[in-house]
């Protein structure tokens, strides 16, 4: 489902440059569950933001679904990140002053559903990540935590088949981690690809493989035998 | 994503973000509504002034003695004494002028007036009863000068509601009682109507007496300071400014246009050059409107760019959930349209409000200006949108990345 073949990615700035991906290739298959875990600066936010085609690789090539990404028009690719790829950002990315309902109807917004259908959907997300009554607060009325959870109820909501979470854990307390992420697996039990990052263990854990990022190459790629995902990474695959 | 969710989408980020809209709407205000007022305040006051003049008489024309030339010195204009009684009945009386209605002889010149232990300085106009009917002088009591009244040189005088102020007081009746000027004592027998005009030639600080009880009694003098002809309509004022011309040339032996010793002006002459002064005032007052305009201007222009920052990250956030960079332009310039709408009526409104009460309180006749309007309008829209639109423009092609991480 996602090929990443020989992928690199330099910031250029006037006087430096940074390599913050140099060479990376993998493949990850539809219904798995990856975790990437790596130090900061790593370079792991820039694949993912790579993989959710937000921005686009120097060079290398990254073929989704069979399309190269990179050939695709920044239409296409609005349309590809509205339908196939739910984005989880580590900063959640609310829009600020608006309603949690208003920012999970925003991606619906966009792909044209209807308005009934946007609020129930909208609705039943943010009932499901446990925001009933939080509903009408505006973003900068909810806690990290909530904010957190709105971003998820956000990528969510429009049933992609690629949920890319960048830190899903990072900002709420461990009990509800931990429901967020019986939440991921029941998602992937049903389908879902899902590639989060994370830099807790036993968050990683709750993942089918575990790929290792430092200084913007891979260093380890495993199946993870701890973990309590149904469909198990099967590295002789490859 | 169609149209009306568009703008639906449009209205409720305005309203979300209520102190952005509201300034970025003031600044609108004040550009329209300053521009709107200042342009329709110089219009009322230039009309104002074409209203005074008009209401001095229509149609008139004004024979002024001229300075002779004697030689190469040449007398000043107004100063001469070339015109007579004797000019103004020939003129009057005259079969080759055929193109005026009424003539009337003046003589007017400034004297001290005492009634009791008030006094004033004020102009004395010694007048036919012509001078009524010519300078659309009424009365709102008594009655004005007759010509038995000129032939009998009788000691009366007809006051003008602000003498009437200084030397009896507000709301006194003057008629039937006795005034001084010099050593002779005259009689009010009527109050004109006030005109309302102000500042020098004001028709409401005037006494008028006999013309021939000026010229005998009051200021011995024979000649005449004016000679105001009414012409029959407005098409044939040329006519007789050339046929009086003629004439009086003719009655004055000279045969040289060049030593005319009197000039002749026609109302138009003083409206055009009142005009081209006023005109002066309203390009002032459109510099200042100018002004404003740009001052208005960049403070749209200020809060539009100053929002950029929030605006990009917001643009990287709908592109990064699936907005097309149309539909992001598109909502940004439907965004600074509504914005320009809203503060464009609301900045209309309000300057012809303000235009409104001040010309009410100073006085003037009040006028809307629709150029002012269309310019006022037409600038802030067009900074509003560009603005709006502009920044929009460029971040919608920015990777979704980029523009989230925009400083």
């Amino acid at each position: 489902m996602i090929q990443i073949k020989d992928v690199s990615k330099i910031y250029k700035t006037e006087m430096i440059e940074t390599v913050a991906l140099s060479h990376v290739s993998f493949e990850i298959k539809k219904g798995e569950f990856a975790a990437i875990m790596g130090p900061s600066g790593s370079g792991k936010s820039t694949l993912m933001h790579i993989l959710g085609a937000l921005d686009l690789a120097t060079s290398g090539e990254y073929i989704l679904d069979g399309e190269s990404v990179s050939k695709l028009t920044d239409d296409e690719l609005a349309d590809i990140r509205n339908r196939k790829i739910g984005f989880i950002f580590q900063a959640f990315n609310l829009l600020p002053r608006t309603t949690a309902l208003k920012n999970v109807m925003l991606p619906m917004v966009y792909a044209g559903i209807p308005k009934k259908e946007r609020l129930e959907k909208a609705k039943k997300y943010l009932e499901m990540v446990g925001l009933k009554d939080r509903m009408y607060h505006t973003s900068n009325q909810l806690s990290g935590g909530q904010q957190q959870r709105v971003a998820i109820a956000r990528g969510l909501v429009m049933n992609p088949a690629i949920l890319l979470a960048d830190e899903p854990t990072g900002n709420i307390a461990s009990a509800q981690a931990e429901e967020v992420m019986l939440l991921f697996q029941k998602l992937n039990n049903e389908g879902h690809t899902i590639i989060m990052i994370t830099h807790e263990l036993d968050i990683a854990n709750h993942a089918g493989r575990i790929i290792s990022i430092r200084d913007g190459e891979i260093v380890g790629d495993k199946v993870n035998i701890n973990s309590n995902s149904k469909l198990k990474f099967n590295k002789t695959k490859i | 994503m169609d149209i009306k969710e568009l703008i639906i989408e449009c209205f409720s980020t305005l309203t979300v973000n209520k102190m952005r809209t509201g300034l970025a709407i003031l600044g609108i205000v004040i550009g329209i509504g300053s521009v709107i007022a200042l342009i329709s305040l110089g219009e009322a006051s230039q009309k104002m002034v074409e209203n005074q003049i008009q209401s001095l008489g229509s149609n008139l024309l004004t024979i002024s003695p001229g300075g002779q030339a004697n030689g190469a010195v040449r007398g000043a204009q107004g100063g001469g004494t070339t015109l007579t009684l004797e000019d103004a009945l020939a003129i009057e009386s005259s079969p080759t002028i055929t193109t005026i209605k009424t003539v009337s002889p003046e003589f007017s010149k400034r004297a001290q007036v005492i009634m009791g232990r008030n006094n004033t300085n004020t102009q004395i106009v010694g007048a036919y009863p012509t001078y009524a009917e010519i300078h659309k002088i009424t009365l709102s009591s008594g009655v004005f000068i007759n010509m038995r009244d000129v032939q009998m040189m009788s000691k009366v005088a007809v006051i003008g509601p602000q003498v009437v102020i200084d030397l009896f007081g507000e709301g006194a009746n003057p008629i039937g009682k006795m005034m001084r000027t010099g050593n002779q004592s005259l009689k009010v027998i009527g109050v004109t109507t006030s005109k309302g005009g102000s500042g020098f030639n004001n028709q409401d600080d005037m006494i008028y007496v006999p013309l021939s009880t000026a010229q005998k009694q009051l200021f011995g003098a024979s000649y005449l300071s004016s000679i105001s002809v009414e012409a029959k309509s407005q098409d044939v004022m040329t006519d007789a400014q050339n046929q009086i011309g003629y004439f009086l040339l003719a009655q004055h032996k000279l045969s040289d246009p060049a030593q005319a010793d009197f000039s002749i002006m026609s109302q138009n002459d003083i409206l055009n050059t009142a005009s081209s002064i006023t005109g002066t005032f309203t390009t002032l007052l459109s510099g200042i409107a100018a002004i404003s305009l740009l001052v208005g201007g960049i403070g749209i222009m200020n809060i539009m760019l100053v929002t950029v920052t929030e605006r990009t990250r917001e643009i990287g956030l709908r592109k990064a959930l699936g907005a097309k960079q149309k539909t992001v332009i598109l909502q940004f310039l439907f965004e600074a349209i509504i914005l320009t709408v809203i503060g464009g009526i609301i900045g209309m409104i309000l300057g012809i409000l303000i235009s409104f009460i001040l010309s009410s309180t100073m006085g003037l006749p009040f006028t809307i200006s629709p150029s002012a309007i269309a310019l006022a309008m037409g600038v802030s829209g067009i900074i509003g949108v560009v603005f709006g639109w502009y920044p929009a423009q460029k971040a919608s092609k920015l990777q979704p990345i980029e523009a989230l991480r925009y400083e």
